[in-house]
């Protein structure tokens, strides 16, 4: 690749007040930490439970911000990595390896295989093609799985372990699955602002103001995005090692489009491209889903046109919401 | 023996091939000339087939059930086009993904409040029951025929639609440039209103014509987009000619490779392992083959003319 700095255009992405961008994501990491201290308080047990899973599904909805928001490009296939993260845990589980230490690399190696594949083809095409084909991909995941008989198939797989360090059982208190969980999204959250603060990340931001310029500087596009999509995809296998331990079962349905969709989603609510809001995207999403469903068995009725009304009447999400409370204007 | 069965799925292939056509070529119409990515379009094959189950079991006639299921499906569609799809045309592709999942979350569970979540089906039409004789020990049955006859014949009279008639010939230039149509003195929001209310049809047709032989179940039409976006794929984004190859293509890919695919593997492999092997490699057969044309040709096989 070359050496010299990259286009000016890379900074100018997305101006945003930079206390806001310093502090919230600090806010949220804080309260995060508190929570289990509620608890103590007297906030019902089940919050743990639905805060530890929406800490997990942030770290699949991060993922897809550094590609979606990022980068520019709408993968609609992101559920298929968090499925890839799931069975491969569950399948070396059920066969007798719940170690850590064997699990992670190879789940991280899975998801980056596919996601380096797929991403190949994927990225030989723009725009609506692009937004297709990871769907395709996913769904093909999706029936992968579901054909997969010696691993459950359509009723998929219940895991009576979890996964062990050195063959501790550090999984199994729930407080500490809790703090699992956290420390692993802040961590993730690190790594992804200091890839888009990076070189490497000024490309991926220039490129999708204006790829064209980009790539006569003298950058491979294509590779920088590929880079990009294998990172989110290793990311989010990472998301789904720590769903099939929250579970203890894995199943098809966690690579369903829908679930992409719902990824999407979190990303959008959030507000698009600035990381801490797709955390924020993912905690009020599950919240929301778990209030409503709490309420009716048919809750979609309410959540699919909340979801239609979002997008018609808002812009920015809840990061963009933020930032002009703060009196300024998000990109 | 074994040359009848291929004969069977061939057919077979072929009959699903055009019912993808028909989801497709609404997708691809809307898109190549709105610029508009509409995932609610599987859950308006949905509602055609649903409205099928009620206007047929209604009526106690097939053809009027189809034809008041189809005015239906175009309501149902004209008056979703007007509370929500207006509103996206000016927006990214993000948006409108986002906004038509929303609608297929809704719509899905409607049906399921409405219709209940058990499998429902039509009844082959009398007049449409039996077989036909291929050759010795082939039968084949007539409905299938009917719908591969009016698959093809829809894709005609859409064919001659779009290249022989002044509305077509609109299509085809706000396909190539919405703006400058407009700037001719067209009224776009019409055309768009006309290329929409046609797409709804060919959709909520192609599910009702699926309803006697496929069961109708919330969630049908999830299956069937993504397919129909393989087949857009395939074929070339915004193009009816390439929508019709493709679908041929996936129809007959998918198709024969599940009835197939376990004999070919059992050539090399021990039984029960191909078992396992096939299943999971025939469902993955047409992403390979979506993953092999785009390797190739990126925008497809025959893509529209005059996009970028």
């Amino acid at each position: 690749m070359a050496s010299h700095p990259a286009n000016s255009t890379a900074t100018a992405a997305r101006p945003q007040a930079p206390t806001v961008r310093r502090l919230a994501p600090l806010i949220i990491f804080a309260l995060l930490a508190l929570l289990p201290l509620g608890s103590l308080l007297g906030l019902p047990g089940h919050w743990l439970t639905l805060v530890t899973r929406a800490m997990i599904f942030a770290i699949a909805a991060l993922s897809l911000d550094l590609v979606l928001g990022i980068g520019g490009l709408v993968s609609f296939g992101h559920a298929a990595f968090i499925g890839i993260g799931a069975y491969g845990t569950g399948i070396l589980i059920s066969e007798g390896q719940a170690e850590i230490l064997v699990a992670l690399p190879v789940v991280l190696l899975a998801c980056a295989i596919f996601a380096a594949v797929t991403g190949y083809v994927s990225l030989r095409t723009r725009g609506v093609a692009f937004i297709m084909i990871t769907l395709a991909f996913g769904q093909m995941a999706f029936y992968f799985a579901q054909a997969l008989s010696a691993y459950g198939g359509d009723d998929g797989l219940t895991l009576y372990e979890k996964s062990t360090l050195f063959g501790r059982e550090i999984f199994a208190n729930r407080t500490g699955f809790y703090y699992a969980a956290l420390g692993t999204l802040a961590v993730c959250y690190w790594l992804a602002r200091r890839l888009v603060a990076s070189r490497f990340g000024r490309v991926l931001r220039a490129a999708r103001e204006n790829a064209v310029r980009v790539t006569v500087t003298g950058y491979d596009v294509n590779r920088v995005r590929l880079g990009a999509y294998v990172v989110s995809g290793m990311m989010a296998g990472l998301s789904g090692f720590l769903l099939a331990n929250q579970t203890d079962f894995v199943s098809p349905a966690y690579m369903s489009w829908s679930r992409s969709g719902e990824l999407i989603f979190m990303v959008v609510l959030g507000g698009v491209g600035s990381l801490y809001g797709a955390i924020l995207g993912a905690l009020a999403f599950l919240i929301t889903e778990d209030v409503l469903s709490s309420l009716t068995q048919n809750w979609k009725v309410i959540f699919g046109p909340l979801i239609v009304l979002f997008v018609l009447f808002t812009h920015g999400g809840i990061a963009g919401l933020v930032a002009k409370l703060r009196g300024r204007r998000d990109g | 023996m074994t040359l009848s069965l291929l004969i069977v799925q061939l057919l077979n292939g072929l009959q699903f091939g055009v019912l993808l056509f028909l989801v497709a070529a609404g997708l691809t119409l809307v898109f190549g000339v709105m610029d508009f990515i509409n995932l609610a379009h599987g859950v308006q094959y949905m509602l055609g087939a649903y409205l099928a189950v009620t206007f047929v079991s209604l009526t106690g006639s097939f053809l009027l059930g189809l034809v008041l299921a189809l005015a239906a499906a175009l309501l149902l569609g004209l008056a979703l086009e007007f509370l929500v799809f207006r509103h996206l045309y000016e927006r990214d592709h993000l948006d409108q993904v986002l906004a038509t999942f929303g609608l297929i979350l809704l719509l899905n569970q409607a049906v399921k409040m409405i219709w209940g979540a058990a499998p429902l089906s039509v009844p082959v039409p009398e007049f449409l029951s039996g077989n036909v004789r291929l050759m010795d020990g082939i039968l084949y049955p007539v409905y299938r025929f009917a719908l591969i006859a009016a698959g093809l014949g829809v894709g005609a009279l859409l064919w001659f639609v779009v290249e022989k008639t002044r509305t077509g010939m609109l299509l085809r230039a706000g396909a190539s440039n919405a703006p400058m149509v407009s700037a001719l003195g067209v009224d776009i929001r019409k055309l768009f209103m006309i290329v929409f209310a046609f797409g709804t049809m060919l959709a909520g047709f192609a599910g009702a014509m699926a309803a006697p032989i496929l069961s109708v179940e919330p969630g049908m039409g999830d299956t069937v987009l993504i397919l129909a976006f393989v087949v857009i794929v395939v074929g070339g984004i915004g193009s009816i000619r390439g929508a019709f190859v493709g679908a041929l293509i996936v129809g007959l890919v998918d198709t024969l490779g599940r009835s197939f695919m376990n004999d070919l593997l059992r050539l090399f492999m021990a039984p029960a392992s191909a078992r396992a092997t096939g299943a999971a490699l025939s469902s993955m057969l047409i992403y390979l083959v979506m993953a092999a044309v785009l390797f190739v040709r990126p925008e497809g096989l025959l893509p529209a003319k005059g996009r970028s």
